[in-house]
């Protein structure tokens, strides 16, 4: 995880949100470094998706702001950008893999259209380079060459999920959200997931911020971990670290409670 | 306010509409022209006609018609379906304005789906009847985002629509209501029209003006803007070409109907455009099948 350039990819600094009365998330602020991957753990109801939208400006935050450092070296406040740059930053340097696939998919489109809308969404008009660059990304998640034409409706689980990740990763963003992209898998699937991101991250040098709530998936992908509850950030620190000492009574539970297999 | 005119229908205004829709439907026209290829809303009425069969276009009619315009009405190219009998009889009845058949002799010719044959004249006002304003509706079906859309320009999507053509069929297999950027900025749907057409809508010297009822949209095209088909490098656009001319007057670069002639395979090719076809025999020219 090293790296010559110092300086933070994402920078968020007191990111809050409430719903009504009802606390999303608080107080929440980290530095994330290009290559750097971090989980954020805690149980349903904490404020990790949230925090994610959040991030993602799908959301907007009561307090706090969200800086990124753009292709020139700026570090841009993401409120402060005009709706079509930062459209235009969520389509081409960012990625966001939901736990949801019809929610980050187009359903009722091929899985080689898919892929290719992000291209074509940064101006590419060549089809038959759209469709090449379709088939890579395929190869590069593991789904057969033959499977290009049909709708994610066709897919499993897994493969819906390995379809988000090549759709988002086409214009080689440099930072990855994902939430909770392995829940609703059987074990083996989930196995082979992790494996693949774990590959694509140490081979783009993708920095991600990952959202789950299983424990093994942060020891598996992340190099640090944010433990959240109630909305707010409880203790962070090194993965192994945090999962192997913890230092809060309810992180010490998580880890506790995880079931040994 | 001018005064009231004598029209063969009495209890009516001219041309159906009261004025003050009408000044609303035209302050709608003219930011739509203002801004081409933008879909202004407005406040459509109730029509005495049920929606699809030409609401929008009725009302845009009304609001431009003035005593002295001709009014041509065809309804896919033809002057003698139900749909264009009645729209223009609606006129004759309502505005008692001239009619027509004739493209050349129009000042307003209503249309859904096909642009005449004849080209177009300065000072003619092409009005097309549109059932989905929405190019990018097949994508995203909710209008706050695709507003947003168009607003910032973002028409990838639009061309995911073309790739799943090609990657379904080998080409680019939408025939009608074909995408279209004018004036280098807006994607708008030129209605269902055959793409046939949408050269004709390219630097086109008439106004056309586009009403969907429905949807209570209102869009336009100025004369001479440029109106280009969206398209991939290697898969450019094309229309679609017959290998026969219409049987009746012989025409080779016009877009064809298919008729039923019999109940044993029997069928002829003609113009869908009843008026060039005419014209065409009149002046003398034969198709084998007449």
């Amino acid at each position: 995880m090293t790296t010559d350039d110092d300086a933070p990819l994402l920078r968020v600094e007191g990111l809050g949100k409430h719903y009504g009365r009802r606390l999303g998330c608080a107080g929440v602020s980290f530095d994330l470094h290009p290559g750097e991957v971090l989980a954020v753990v805690g149980e349903s109801g904490s404020g990790k998706s949230t925090l994610l939208s959040l991030i993602a400006g799908e959301v907007p935050a009561d307090a706090g702001r969200v800086r990124f450092r753009l292709r020139d070296g700026r570090l841009a406040d993401l409120t402060e950008l005009s709706e079509a740059d930062r459209r235009a930053l969520m389509r081409t340097d960012w990625g966001f893999v939901r736990q949801d696939a019809t929610r980050g998919l187009r359903m009722g489109v091929s899985a080689g259209g898919n892929i290719g809308e992000r291209l074509m969404g940064v101006g590419w008009r060549h089809y038959g380079e759209i469709r090449s660059s379709a088939l890579d990304w395929l190869r590069k998640v593991e789904i057969g060459a033959d499977r290009i034409d049909d709708h994610p409706g066709s897919f499993s689980g897994g493969m819906r999920q390995r379809l988000q990740i090549a759709r988002n990763l086409v214009t080689g963003p440099r930072l990855l959200l994902m939430d909770e992209p392995t829940s609703g898998l059987d074990v083996s699937v989930q196995a082979r997931l992790l494996d693949l991101i774990r590959g694509l991250v140490a081979e783009l040098g993708l920095a991600v911020v990952i959202v789950t709530h299983d424990l093994a998936v942060a020891r598996l992908l992340s190099h640090r971990v944010m433990v959240m509850r109630a909305g707010r950030v409880i203790e962070t620190g090194l993965t192994d670290r945090v999962l192997d000492d913890p230092a809060e009574p309810y992180t010490q539970l998580l880890v506790a409670s995880v079931l040994a297999a | 306010m001018t005064p009231r005119v004598r029209v063969p229908e009495t209890g009516y205004n001219f041309a159906y509409l009261d004025e003050a829709t009408k000044r609303m439907i035209r302050r709608a026209l003219l930011k739509a022209v203002a801004i081409p290829g933008y879909q202004v809303p407005f406040a459509a009425r109730e029509m005495p006609m049920p929606y699809g069969w030409g609401t929008g276009g009725v009302q845009v009619t009304a609001a431009i018609l003035g005593r002295n315009d001709v009014l041509k009405v065809i309804d896919q190219g033809s002057d003698d379906t139900t749909n264009a009998v009645s729209i223009r009889a609606f006129f004759a009845r309502t505005a008692g304005v001239a009619v027509t058949t004739r493209t050349r002799d129009a000042t307003v010719i209503q249309t859904r789906h096909r642009i005449p044959e004849a080209p177009l004249a300065e000072g003619q006002v092409l009005v097309y009847q549109v059932p989905i304003p929405e190019p990018l509706r097949f994508l995203e079906p909710r209008e706050t985002e695709t507003r947003q859309l168009h607003a910032l320009a973002e028409y990838g999507p639009m061309h995911v629509k073309l790739y799943e053509d090609i990657a379904r069929h080998g080409h680019i297999a939408t025939t009608y209501a074909y995408p279209v950027e004018v004036a280098g900025r807006y994607v708008m749907d030129p209605s269902p029209t055959p793409k046939f057409d949408n050269p004709k809508m390219d630097d086109c010297p008439a106004l056309q003006l586009f009403g969907a009822g429905r949807e209570k949209r209102i869009y336009a095209v100025p004369p001479y803007t440029r109106v280009r088909s969206l398209d991939f490098e290697d898969h450019p656009f094309r229309v679609q070409h017959f290998d026969r001319p219409c049987a009746l007057c012989g025409a080779g670069d016009v877009y064809l109907d298919e008729v039923l002639t019999d109940d044993a395979g029997g069928r002829m090719f003609v113009c869908s455009d009843t008026d060039h076809c005419e014209a065409r025999r009149e002046a003398g020219h034969r198709g084998e099948g007449a």
